[in-house]
């Protein structure tokens, strides 16, 4: 199942080649990608993933340390935009300046991220593979919709 | 010439290599601390506040708040502690002896250069093309204007602020190193254009010595050329891109920087830590870097008296850069309307930068020789050989992590030794 999925960096961050690489990735698995390239304003990520524009899935990627407000910032206004509650979205890279902090990781989960793939925590390796197994599940969510969500009764 | 471009010239007739740090942190206690070590280490250093990235791309309320909240900043937020703050700063660490830089990374820096001149900044860096395509979403024009006014103000500061290109690092790695050269170039013709009159040219390590050799002497050439009866010199930087995990690999890579800024007589190098691949570097970790790189510097230089120091490579690169530097004059009765036709026709093309003004046409890949060379030539007057014209056709994640952790691979190998002791495979 082919997902349609935004790739973005968030509003401070410069750093371009984890998003060209994000793309080549996706993109080699059979996903349709659009890049938002680097520092995009909150609002230019938010109305990239509005009306028919909606993709399946939301990528946040970012390395420079400032991960831990831009995305805590970024998931609260897109949970607050009714229109954007229930969209999926996950955020990766190096979230933190100091290398490794599972505290930031569990904020930003709470504030509504789907997954959270924080580099400085883990090797890199890793963190792709557990974000292989996130799309893999999302794909199949995405091809045969929960019988609960179609038809839950009330 | 400024106190920053003074302490340069006396360190390199002394025969010492000046080195400097990338180095910034948020609260102002920190960066006192941080200068003040690194003003004291044993090694001729001078000093750097680099600024964090809300400052960068001007969004100073979010800079301001984080200060506040006490939150990590990935550097030092100049906007947010002010002008007088920064001044007084400065008075206490900096010294004749002991300049400073301020390392911004930002396309429309004005209020930046408005507080450098207010707190008495000795010196500072970037350019028109090199702080805008690899830094944010500011057109390129605007980034152009911005930096002009910038310039004229650095320059009628009543310390004149001596200014370095980051033309020679662009996006850090996979930029064949004539482009590298030929920016840096047109970014000091543009500076002095604008009012400088002391300029630094930068450039930094690449994945191969004599190719990185002989593009550090493609640019004294090409400086002495283009800007006579200014004061100029050379910066290098120590690899920008994917950087060694392991303290060894990462301290061979310093070393082997350290050894090219020697043997191609630069006269200052900016060292990386082996925090680089993962996190902001501590204090420490900065002046232990800064005093491994004096050590191996004087080495170096004694090594030289010895054995001949590694040749360069006779690829063409000067000509190459050459090539690109008169191709973007020819384009605009000014350096700065030129840099902006010539990316706009894609004369100059920096490979794989997602900038919407960068065409984005041209390829680069490491080749047979583990030498940086062109595989698409866009719009550019470069030359694609054969062989590496072949290496473009799909690019796949795969081939562009190889490509961005050749350094990484080439330099981490005490894992493999590691092994070998322990008796394993
Ligand atoms: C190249 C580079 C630059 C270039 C970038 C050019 C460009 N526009 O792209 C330049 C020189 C311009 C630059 C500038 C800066 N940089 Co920089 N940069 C690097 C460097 C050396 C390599 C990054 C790289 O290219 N990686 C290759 C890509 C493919 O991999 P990656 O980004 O590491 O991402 C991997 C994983 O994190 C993961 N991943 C990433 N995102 C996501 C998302 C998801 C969902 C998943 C699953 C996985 C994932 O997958 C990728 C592949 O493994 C790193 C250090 C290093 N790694 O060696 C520092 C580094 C990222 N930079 C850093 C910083 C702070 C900056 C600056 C703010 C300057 C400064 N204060 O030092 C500015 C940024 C300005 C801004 N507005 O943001 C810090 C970040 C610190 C931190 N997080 O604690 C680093 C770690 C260096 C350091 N130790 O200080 N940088």
């Amino acid at each position: 199942m082919s997902l349609r999925i935004v790739v973005s960096s968030v509003s401070s961050d410069a750093h371009m080649w984890n998003l060209v690489y994000l793309q080549l990735l996706l993109e080699e698995g059979g996903h349709e990608v659009t890049n938002l390239g680097v520092c995009p304003p909150d609002t230019t990520v938010m109305d990239a993933c509005r009306g028919a524009d909606r993709p399946d899935l939301l990528v946040l990627s970012t390395v420079n340390g400032h991960g831990h407000l831009d995305g805590l910032r970024l998931i609260r206004a897109l949970r607050a935009d009714p229109e954007l509650a229930a969209l999926p979205v996950v955020i990766g890279g190096k979230l933190g300046v100091r290398g490794g902090d599972a505290e930031e990781g569990r904020r930003l989960v709470d504030a509504g991220f789907d997954a959270v793939f924080n580099e400085s925590e883990q090797p890199a390796g890793r963190t792709l593979a557990a974000f292989g197994d996130f799309l893999a599940r999302l794909a199949e969510e995405v091809a045969a919709p929960e019988p609960l969500v179609t038809g839950a009764p009330h | 010439m400024g106190r920053f471009a003074e302490f340069v010239r006396t360190a390199t007739t002394a025969g010492r290599l000046v080195v400097q740090p990338r180095m910034g942190f948020g609260e102002l206690a920190r960066m006192r601390a941080g200068l003040t070590a690194v003003r004291d280490c044993r090694a001729t250093t001078v000093g750097t506040i680099t600024l964090d990235s809300y400052t960068r791309v001007g969004d100073y309320a979010s800079a301001r708040r984080a200060l506040r909240e006490g939150a990590d900043l990935n550097g030092f937020p100049l906007l947010a502690h002010g002008a007088g703050t920064v001044r007084d700063l400065l008075r206490e660490v900096s010294s004749d002896g002991f300049p400073v830089q301020v390392r911004h990374g930002s396309p429309l820096p004005l209020d930046l250069f408005r507080v450098m001149v207010a707190a008495g900044v000795d010196a500072t860096e970037g350019g028109p093309v090199s702080y805008c395509l690899p830094y944010g979403r500011v057109p390129l024009p605007e980034a152009a204007d911005n930096w002009a006014r910038c310039c004229e103000l650095a320059a009628g500061a009543r310390e004149p602020m001596h200014l370095e290109t980051f033309g020679g690092c662009m996006l850090g790695q996979l930029c064949p190193p004539s482009l590298l050269v030929a920016l840096s170039v047109l970014e000091a013709l543009f500076f002095h254009e604008h009012g400088l009159r002391s300029i630094s040219l930068s450039y930094a390590q690449q994945v191969h010595l004599g190719q990185d050799l002989e593009a550090l002497a493609a640019l004294r050439r090409l400086a002495s050329a283009h800007l006579p009866g200014i004061d100029w010199h050379i910066t290098l930087y120590t690899y920008m891109g994917v950087f060694p995990r392991t303290p060894i690999g990462s301290y061979r890579l310093v070393e082997d920087s350290v050894r090219l800024a020697v043997h191609s007589r630069t006269e200052r190098l900016i060292v990386k830590t082996p925090a680089e691949a993962r996190r902001i570097p501590a204090i420490e970790e900065n002046a232990e870097a800064l005093e491994f790189a004096d050590a191996v510097a004087r080495k170096a230089a004694a090594d030289c008296a010895v054995t001949n120091c590694p040749p360069p490579t006779d690829t063409g690169l000067l000509a190459e850069a050459r090539a690109l530097i008169e191709a973007t004059l020819e384009l605009g009765r000014t350096v700065g309307s030129a840099l902006v036709a010539a990316f706009a026709r894609g004369v100059l093309d920096v490979p794989y930068c997602l900038h919407r003004d960068n065409a984005n046409a041209a390829r680069a890949v490491i080749d047979e020789r583990g030498m940086l060379s062109w595989a698409r030539a866009g719009g550019m007057p470069v030359k694609v050989r054969e062989r590496d014209a072949e290496c473009t056709s799909g690019l796949t994640a795969a081939r562009l992590t190889t490509m961005l952790t050749h350094n990484e691979r080439r330099y981490d190998r005490e894992d493999l030794v590691g092994s070998l002791l322990r008796g394993a495979t």
